[in-house]
């Protein structure tokens, strides 16, 4: 997993020759490739109102102007107050519901342990397309339906596939041994997991964090079919629907767009790490 | 190279001690309800999901009966040329996608693997867009593929069509995403109603998944890379093979458990695909960038049509499952040994 971040391999020579220069312009294409997009999206959103004609798109602006981003705040901060009360709770919920699972499943396996996790884990690979009838009706009846404590409990119980692996696999490099000591000592499931696992497990916990805040701030179609009052629609439907809208002008969408994804962007710049951690943890190898 | 994701723990040793629940118990009890809250979430749902694929329920009042003769909205679905469209693009765009990703996250974690400076915040720039939700993607690159500015208006900008001007030739304008072309036209039996080719529109979805995706790819292989001992590259270096033979005959097909994987996790996004598409070019000119993944959703929530689009969410379940189950079932055996 570290080996994402080991150091550059030793080679002293540093001679400019012509696999160096190839190398070099590889790299400096694709960061262009890379930057263009959130370039566009950053300058375009600092222009105001009569400098966004679109032949102008790739030059900066002519003079600073949060014009676009005091538009799209309007518009979108209340989406984005929506999408923290949903995102904050089943993120805590998902991660200690992950937790205890994932201890389980490595710690205290039973007959058929292996099989069930194994159906556990499929679940995260559906479309969630093939389950959203009986979900809608299922909110309906119980009355969350159109609600963000409803997109909560959909989140929370996705998520445990991806939550229990994360920590099976931490919980997994826990020596058995350390198990045992503490039952010889009288220490019960609960005891050894509060004190000894929760302890150990701040990491993993900052891994699935990190994961499931970008997640679940990303998704998409739960927050378009389960919410249906717009005021209460997670940041990124709001920003379809800003996108999809005549009388936006696309300076105030590229803003929206900066402003949508800002928070899971922080997050990948102060913890990019943990992170990349997240992200080969959930591709299940690593 | 990686350890698979189902390590087995160290077995257990039988519990010395009496408790009001006997330990052996408490385990599946405490799991009990998450497993089993999910386990409705996922196959309840799916079984009653086919239930309506199969009923009478194509109206806004539920009608639960089961439809005659069964496979009757299959049969419609199969024979209805959007969505044969719509499996055709997602066929295209799944092979492009895959080869774009791993084609450029193999390239830029070689090129990461040599001795460059900033290395690690140039690798971020490549992982950025992995942090960023589709839908904040598709907003940007459809300006960025818009007839009128981005890319067309780089040309200008750029000189390219200046020079295209001096040899004769008109100005490139980049108008694929609201075009309905379709490139090639292979012969297909009569049953195929969709013409089979690439459909230009599809080429800017396409490019901007890639831009996302890659980075992914990317970090797999460099993690892989990680887990190859430099003996092996001394090795290489000292019988003489070239930098370029030492990848491609050596440390390429090492990584090949890598690029399994890495085609099966994106693989399988991209049979999904749905938030990209929708956000960045919807339904597309001539359904040229429908996937299925909109079809159900304009179906269902759209047209009311609740056993056609269910049917057609049990398709894509079916095409995902024939890449996930064996993935699965594979790393399960792996525990096993």
């Amino acid at each position: 997993m570290s080996a994402v971040l080991r150091p550059l391999s030793s080679r002293p020579r540093r001679r400019l020759t012509g696999r160096r220069i190839i190398l070099a312009a590889v790299l400096a294409i694709a960061i262009l490739f890379y930057l263009m997009p959130m370039y566009v999206m950053v300058v375009s959103g600092l222009k105001d109102a009569t400098d966004v004609s679109i032949d102008q798109m790739w030059s900066l602006p002519k003079s600073l102007s949060a014009g676009g981003f005091a538009e799209a705040w309007r518009q979108l901060s209340p989406n984005l107050g929506q999408s923290f009360l949903l995102v904050i709770p089943a993120t805590i919920i998902s991660s200690l519901l992950g937790a205890i699972n994932g201890y389980l499943f490595s710690k205290w396996r039973f007959r058929g342990s292996e099989v069930i996790f194994a159906l556990v884990l499929f679940g995260m690979f559906i479309p969630y397309q093939s389950i959203l009838i009986p979900l809608v009706q299922f909110l309906n009846k119980i009355g969350l339906y159109g609600s963000i404590p409803g997109l909560i409990v959909v989140h929370v119980v996705y998520g445990i596939p991806i939550t229990t692996l994360i920590f099976r696999n931490y919980f997994a490099n826990i020596p058995y041994e350390i198990v045992e000591a503490a039952r010889i000592d009288g220490a019960g499931l609960w005891q050894i997991f509060r004190q000894i696992m929760l302890p150990l497990s701040l990491p993993a916990f900052v891994v699935v964090g990190i994961f499931q805040f970008t997640n679940i701030w990303n998704e998409f179609l739960f927050g378009l079919t389960i919410i249906t009052n717009p005021r209460q629609q997670p940041v990124t439907v709001a920003l379809n629907n800003l996108s999809g809208s005549f009388s936006v002008s696309w300076n105030v969408v590229m803003a929206g767009a900066v402003i949508a994804a800002l928070p899971t962007l922080i997050i990948y710049v102060l913890l990019g790490r943990f992170f990349i951690r997240g992200m080969l943890a959930g591709s299940m190898k690593g | 190279m990686a350890q698979g994701a189902l390590e087995r723990p160290a077995a257990r040793t039988a519990s010395p001690r009496r408790r009001l629940v006997p330990e052996r118990l408490l385990s599946p009890l405490i799991l009990a309800p998450s497993v089993i809250a999910l386990f409705v979430f996922v196959y309840g749902f799916i079984g009653l999901t086919f239930w309506v694929s199969l009923s009478n329920w194509k109206t806004p009042k539920r009608d639960l009966s089961l439809i005659q003769p069964l496979w009757e909205t299959y049969h419609r679905l199969f024979t209805t040329t959007r969505f044969q469209i719509d499996i055709r693009n997602s066929i295209i765009f799944t092979i492009f996608f895959l080869i774009g990703s791993v084609g450029v996250g193999l390239l830029l974690a070689i090129a990461l693997d040599q001795a460059i400076p900033a290395r690690g915040l140039i690798r971020n720039v490549f992982l950025f867009p992995y942090a960023l939700s589709f839908v904040v993607t598709g907003v940007a690159w459809r300006w960025i593929f818009n007839p009128d500015s981005g890319i067309t208006l780089l040309m200008d900008h750029l000189g390219v069509n200046w020079l295209l001007a001096r040899f004769g030739t008109g100005p490139i304008r980049v108008d694929w995403l609201i075009s309905p072309r379709v490139l090639g036209d292979i012969p297909m039996p009569d049953a195929v109603k969709a013409q089979i080719g690439i459909p230009v529109a599809l080429i800017p979805v396409i490019i901007a998944a890639v831009w996302q995706l890659s980075g992914f790819a990317m970090a797999m292989y460099l993690a892989g890379l990680g887990t190859i001992s430099n003996d092996i590259r001394e090795a290489a270096a000292l019988d003489g093979a070239s930098l370029y033979r030492t990848y491609r005959d050596i440390i390429i097909p090492l990584l090949k458990p890598i690029t399994i994987s890495v085609l099966i996790i994106l693989g399988h996004i991209s049979l999904k695909i749905f938030d990209l598409v929708f956000a960045m070019s919807g339904k597309g000119p001539g359904f040229a960038t429908d996937v299925p993944g909109i079809f159900v959703f304009e179906q269902t929530f759209g047209a009311n049509k609740y056993n056609l689009g269910a049917a057609a969410s049990i398709v894509m379940l079916a095409l995902i499952a024939v890449v996930i189950v064996p993935y699965l079932a594979r790393s399960l055996r792996e525990v096993e040994r």
